[in-house]
């Protein structure tokens, strides 16, 4: 299945780009997500358990995706 | 309840406007600005960058949220997004009730949850020509 992940702010200047689509096996998590983020170049600059949500909702590692799913890769917010 | 990311200045006192009413006794407002000084360096202009689809809900969320734990409280949020330079209003947020007490605490949920949990950033641009992504859970040397 396709899944969509976007990256933000500091993420995406360290990773160099600000999205990607990913094709993971059926029954894959966010887990699977981050680990294949993990491997990205500048992936080091990450936090190692980074805010993610799917499909624009909180969603916590074990949270089990979708065809077309979005998953988002979120660095520490500062709004306000 | 309107929760909005808006790129044009911000205008508390619209914002009064549409919360007040008749029966509302207490109307506040908390405006948020760029400060010129952060961690000890000068700060020039503060860029805002948002993930706008989760940002919007999140905030009417937020406001949902505090519309339930102080009844009858009305809320509107708008976040500005873009360059912002010192003195720029980043963030408004206006509540009205029929009493004051519920009113500033609705106000203080709204704007304590909105820092925590909505995806908006800041990249702060220095006098020296620097700039860095702003990190509130990186821990200060002391």
């Amino acid at each position: 299945m396709l899944i969509t992940v976007r990256f933000f702010a500091s993420y995406a200047d360290s990773l160099g780009l600000d999205q990607t689509q990913l094709t993971l096996d059926a029954g894959s998590s966010v887990t699977d997500v981050l680990a294949s983020v993990a491997q990205m170049p500048g992936a080091h600059a990450l936090h190692a358990r980074p805010l993610v949500a799917v499909n624009h909702v909180y969603a916590d590692p074990a949270t089990l995706l979708g065809p077309g799913d979005e998953v988002a890769v979120i660095p520490p917010v500062a709004g306000g | 309840m309107r929760a909005a990311l808006v790129t044009h200045p911000l205008d508390a006192n619209a914002l009064l406007r549409e919360v007040g009413g008749p029966g509302h006794g207490a109307t506040a407002v908390f405006v948020g600005t760029v400060r010129s000084t952060n961690d000890g360096r000068d700060v020039k202009a503060i860029e805002y960058t948002a993930y706008e689809e989760m940002a919007q809900r999140e905030m009417a969320g937020i406001l949902d949220e505090a519309g339930q734990r102080y009844s009858g409280v009305i809320l509107v949020a708008e976040h500005r997004l873009g360059l912002l330079e010192v003195g720029d209003a980043s963030i408004a947020i206006a509540a009205a009730h029929a009493h004051r007490g519920a009113a500033l605490d609705a106000l203080r949920y709204a704007i304590d949850e909105i820092k925590h949990r909505v995806p908006v950033w800041k990249r702060e641009l220095y006098a020296d020509g620097s700039q860095s992504w702003v990190d509130p859970t990186r821990v200060m040397p002391t």
